[in-house]
């Protein structure tokens, strides 16, 4: 039998690059740290062994939880980006051209802002309110996509998300003009940064990547169907607008958490479907597997960039992923289009 | 197998298609013609449950909307005109989503599955194109591979719609060829949309023909494109256009 997705040892080939990311990821920042001791520090966490002094606290506090969550983020929004640009039929597409994105900003600047705090849930406002933000763009631009056409047309939610993220970016300007004191908070925020996210966050970031992600991996047929045509997925008996609207469902979830804990990081989920595109074809059987792990390491290598470039200053992650990913996206776009004139 | 009852259906408040209603039954090659907006491909896409309608579409006697859009798959499929695919997919890979309906996410492709695959590549000739992308292969043969997919999904009733838009006589020439092949086993129907009213008489066993989403005339192929009834329809006279377009190459 024919098998159409990745073999077992080519998994083991990316879990064992994304490993030797984390490591690299762990060991270097404005204090280098030598290699043998960060696995020591890593092991003995690991096994429950307790550990005093500076070096092991750098690691277990500051730099491990974020690089998690950098991984985490990055693995996320790239597989939302292959999702929607399946689903989409349309390789420019992302987690921001639904209006999603921009949504989960709006949440979470107006809690920033405002200084909206929730009962119970007080220590994560900013989070819960970047959730709710995505939902309630996802809603709007549902309902209006309805309004407009019932069948859920693909070039209507595309409008409808463009426009709505417009809106949103107006608002948010409005929001940023009045913000006082919090300018500085909200436009490091909106610029995407990793800084700081905890064990907490990192959990959150794995549990929604594992319920979400898993459901969008399930679909991978469907989304090769949607990538041929939506008429001929709906021939060959996918059910065009349950997947759509659960595709689109477990996409907003996602960036809604993502951009909650991170900021807007932007690029991620376009460029890294659209390189691995180049490597393993746009069979979401492969495609997809691989986004995952090409996301966490392109976020990983770009919040390394971040932490180290002009150390001690830190760039926000979201400008260093605009900034690498536009160069290397136009070399390999060049490269593949000289590629495809000779071939 | 195909039971149409006054279906209507709309674009917006604009009504497409008025009161329409028609029957397939196994070994008919229903060929539905008529001029640009008549309803050709509002109709084919309504009984694909595509467009907003109302009426009923029964197949095997039951209502379309009650079966599970895989159940509907196994049973009735469509071939439309010059799909492009939005990626670079492999013939083969376009050809294996046929079977998506006999099998789900977790249990893979069985060797039925890959049995199917490999006799629609053989009856449409494109074995050896099945690792091509689409891009790269010509528009007769992404025609074909559609086709082939159409095959592997192994439905009893195939719409077309306009199948051979596009294509060069010989391409075109192949895919009815193809289709009439298809059509010899037992259980099977075929529904097209055609405006080549000569591909209609010589492969339809009937003919609807279509006047601003009423039915202007069904029947078996002479008697519904009567020169009568075309020149009402068309507003010209179609038989005397024809006569001088074939005349052209008696010399």
């Amino acid at each position: 039998m024919k098998k159409e997705g990745f073999h077992f040892i080519a998994y083991l080939g990316f879990i064992a690059a994304l490993l030797l990311t984390l490591t690299l990821c762990v060991c270097a920042g404005s204090v280098a740290l030598p290699l043998r001791e960060t696995l020591q520090i890593l092991w003995r966490a690991l096994t429950g062994v307790p550990q005093q002094g500076a070096r092991a606290a750098i690691i277990l506090t500051v730099r491990l939880p974020r690089v998690l969550c950098v991984a985490l983020s990055g693995a996320a929004l790239a597989l939302c980006g292959g999702v929607m640009q399946g689903l989409l039929r349309n390789p420019l597409a992302d987690g921001s051209t639904l209006g999603v994105s921009a949504g989960a900003s709006l949440g979470a600047i107006l809690a920033i802002a405002l200084g909206i705090s929730i009962p119970i849930l007080n220590f994560a406002s900013t989070m819960v309110m970047a959730i709710i933000g995505a939902m309630a763009s996802l809603a709007i631009i549902l309902t209006l996509a309805y309004r407009l056409d019932r069948s859920f047309a693909t070039h209507t939610i595309i409008l409808i998300g463009i426009i709505f993220s417009m809106f949103v970016s107006g608002i948010l300007s409005l929001i940023i003009a009045f913000s006082g004191e919090k300018l500085r908070t909200i436009t490091y925020w909106t610029m995407g940064s990793l800084q700081g996210s905890t064990y907490l966050n990192a959990l959150t970031l794995l549990i929604t990547l594992l319920i979400f992600g898993t459901i969008m991996l399930l679909h991978a047929r469907e989304l090769n169907a949607f990538a041929v045509g939506e008429a001929n997925a709906r021939s060959i008996g996918v059910n065009v607008r349950r997947v759509k609207l659960l595709m689109l469902i477990c996409a907003s979830v996602l960036i809604g958490v993502c951009v909650s804990i991170g900021g807007t990081i932007s690029f991620v989920g376009l460029v890294t479907p659209h390189i691995l595109r180049l490597l393993t074809g746009p069979n979401h059987k492969k495609l997809l597997p691989a986004t995952v792990f090409g996301g966490a390491v392109f976020l990983l290598l770009s919040d390394l960039a971040a932490r180290t470039l002009l150390s001690p200053i830190e760039l926000p992650i979201g400008v260093v992923t605009s900034l690498i990913g536009a160069v290397v996206f136009t070399v390999i776009l060049l490269r593949s289009r000289k590629g495809d004139m000779h071939a | 197998m195909l039971e149409v009852k006054h279906l209507s259906a709309y674009y917006g408040d604009q009504p497409v298609l008025h009161d329409i209603s028609f029957s397939v039954q196994s070994g008919e090659w229903l060929m539905i013609t008529g001029p640009n907006g008549a309803g050709k491909s509002t109709l084919m896409q309504a009984l694909l449950q595509g467009v907003p309608h109302t009426g009923d579409v029964l197949l095997d006697g039951q209502p379309i909307q009650a079966l599970k859009p895989r159940e509907r798959a196994r049973r009735m499929g469509l071939l439309a005109q010059g799909y492009a695919a939005g990626y670079d997919f492999t013939v083969e890979e376009i050809v294996r989503l046929g079977r998506y309906a006999y099998h789900d996410a977790l249990s893979g492709f069985s060797a039925q599955d890959e049995a199917a695959v490999e006799q629609a590549l053989a009856a449409t000739g494109t074995l050896r194109l099945r690792r091509s992308p689409i891009s790269q292969v010509s528009g007769g043969e992404a025609q074909r591979a559609f086709l082939a997919q159409l095959f592997a999904q192994n439905p009893k009733l195939l719409l077309l719609d306009e199948p051979s838009a596009h294509l060069d006589l010989s391409y075109q020439k192949q895919i009815f060829e193809l289709i009439q092949i298809w059509l010899r086993h037992e259980g099977r129907a075929v529904t097209s949309v055609v405006h080549d009213l000569s591909i209609a008489r010589r492969f339809g066993t009937r003919v609807i023909l279509l006047d601003h989403g009423r039915i202007a005339a069904d029947a078996p192929p002479p008697r519904a494109l009567t020169p009568a009834l075309l020149q009402e329809v068309y507003g010209m006279d179609v038989a005397g256009w024809m006569r001088i377009m074939y005349d052209n190459w008696a010399e």
